[in-house]
């Protein structure tokens, strides 16, 4: 067996920074949707260059918004997400992010507070302690990457939709949204009815234990409903809100909705 | 005009018959061109986590990266689907698929798949099938049924979760997508071949006779 470095217990670094890169825009793109010299057929047959086209860019930004409306339009607010048995849990649970495991933040539990915004009664933060006294459940469901791979995982923690009645948060505002101390910032915009989705859980434990670093302590949103990249780690604060204030992911192109 | 129409016919003494009716050729090409994009930005998808130990090279997939590759399948999906469906639906309908693709022997298959691979098939009545076309088409009817329904599962694995249990898992329902795209592929080289081989079904195809 080759010698490999680990730099959490059972998972390859090498393969995790491969992972990770795949999912990073190409530095020298221009436009995200220009593709290969091969696209010239696809020139012929349309007979207009549709492919390397900023209208081409606009409609498929339509059609995506179009599809969040579908998805929207489709999405059970009662339909749950299959849940497995122990044995099924993948092991080890990889670790994916836009930057490696070495950069992934290291936040302080005894200093942080979670902050709370918007939309809501009660705007005082709470700290690791207080969110821990909370009830909590444990699910065990699959995280689907956009990248097509999935991997099964234990998640305890408190239903964020308990969370949201007991700071008063409006219910009929349109996003929560989530704001993490990933480096350059990542945030996410969570639709209300997935937010209020029985399984949507803000997850403190990571298979029995304290959620570890790498799946994001202190404090991560677990949604099976959503793509993982929908799933925020590293929480700092949540905002209740009516605007769509974009997120990391969704400002580069991905689609917005991303439900499963 | 009258006239000339009247000498038209005279000379061909009987009128060309339509060997493609023109929502057939419509929905054909407009298939062809959803199922480019279909493919190729999906393996832009593929090789954001490859199945097995190979990635697409980048000049042949669309989109750039994964986040276009994914806008052109989630915008493409449309243009397939819902040609798809009116391409099902037509084919049951007017019965064409029942007189062209029916009935599929082994014997006949057998026997024509003999004769084509040793050239004494003969094509000199384009409006009717031979065995080895019906088992094609069909079959790749059946495929392309497939591929939609594993997409789909793909897609949206905890709303349709019952279409989802159809293949077994998620993971599974991937790799159904994948060695359906494969056989689409395979079903492409053989199909586009053929057709240059025996151009007047590309002529057909394009202006119906």
């Amino acid at each position: 067996m080759a010698k490999r470095s680990f730099l959490i217990p059972g998972v390859d670094k090498r393969l995790l920074i491969k992972d990770t890169l795949k999912m990073m825009p190409d530095l020298t793109r221009r436009r995200f949707l220009t593709g290969g010299a091969s696209l010239g057929a696809l020139t012929l047959l349309t007979g207009c260059d549709v492919v390397d086209s900023s209208s081409a860019e606009e409609m498929l930004k339509q059609v995506s918004k179009f599809n969040d409306a579908v998805q929207a339009f489709i999405f059970n607010p009662d339909a749950l997400a299959p849940t497995f048995p122990e044995s099924a849990i993948t092991k080890p649970f990889p670790f994916n992010a836009y930057y490696d495991l070495d950069e992934a933040p290291e936040v302080d539990g005894k200093a942080w507070k979670l902050e709370v915004r918007g939309l809501v009664d009660d705007k005082r933060s709470w700290t690791l302690d207080e969110l821990y006294r909370l009830p909590q459940v444990t699910q065990i469901t699959r995280h689907i990457c956009v990248e097509g791979w999935s991997a099964i995982g234990s998640w305890t923690g408190t239903p964020l939709r308990d969370f949201l009645k007991l700071v008063g948060a409006d219910m009929r505002a349109k996003y929560v949204w989530f704001q993490c101390a990933d480096k350059d910032g990542y945030n996410s915009p969570l639709d209300m009815r997935t937010a209020l989705h029985p399984q949507t859980q803000m997850t403190f434990g990571f298979a029995g234990e304290t959620l570890p670093r790498a799946y994001g302590f202190p404090m991560k949103i677990r949604v099976p409903t959503k793509l993982g990249f929908k799933n925020p780690k590293y929480v700092l604060s949540m905002e209740v809100t009516n605007d769509y204030k974009g997120g990391y992911w969704e400002d580069q192109g991905y689609n917005s909705f991303s439900g499963n | 005009m009258s006239s000339i129409a009247a000498a038209d016919e005279h000379v061909s003494a009987a009128p060309a018959k339509i060997i493609q009716p023109a929502w057939v050729r419509t929905m054909h090409w407009i298939n062809a061109i959803a199922m480019i994009l279909m493919i190729t930005s999906g393996w832009q998808i593929y090789d954001a986590s490859p199945l097995f130990g190979f990635s697409f090279p980048r000049d042949i997939t669309l989109g750039g990266w994964l986040a276009g590759g994914l806008l052109w399948h989630f915008a493409a999906m449309w243009l397939l689907m819902v040609n798809g469906l009116a391409y099902l639906v037509t084919g049951l309908a007017t019965g064409r698929f029942r007189r062209k693709l029916l009935p599929i022997t082994p014997s006949g298959v057998s026997h024509d798949l003999k004769a084509a691979l040793t050239f004494k098939l003969a094509h000199d009545d384009l409006t009717v099938y031979n065995s080895v076309q019906r088992l094609l088409y069909a079959g790749i009817i059946v495929v392309g049924v497939l591929i939609v329904l594993s997409g789909l599962s793909i897609w949206k694995p905890v709303q349709l979760y019952w279409l989802v249990s159809l293949f077994g898992d998620y993971p599974t329902a991937r790799y159904v997508h994948f060695f359906c795209m494969a056989a689409i592929c395979a079903f492409l080289v053989v199909h586009v071949a053929l057709a240059l081989l025996v151009p007047r079904s590309l002529r057909a195809m394009v202006i119906g006779r």
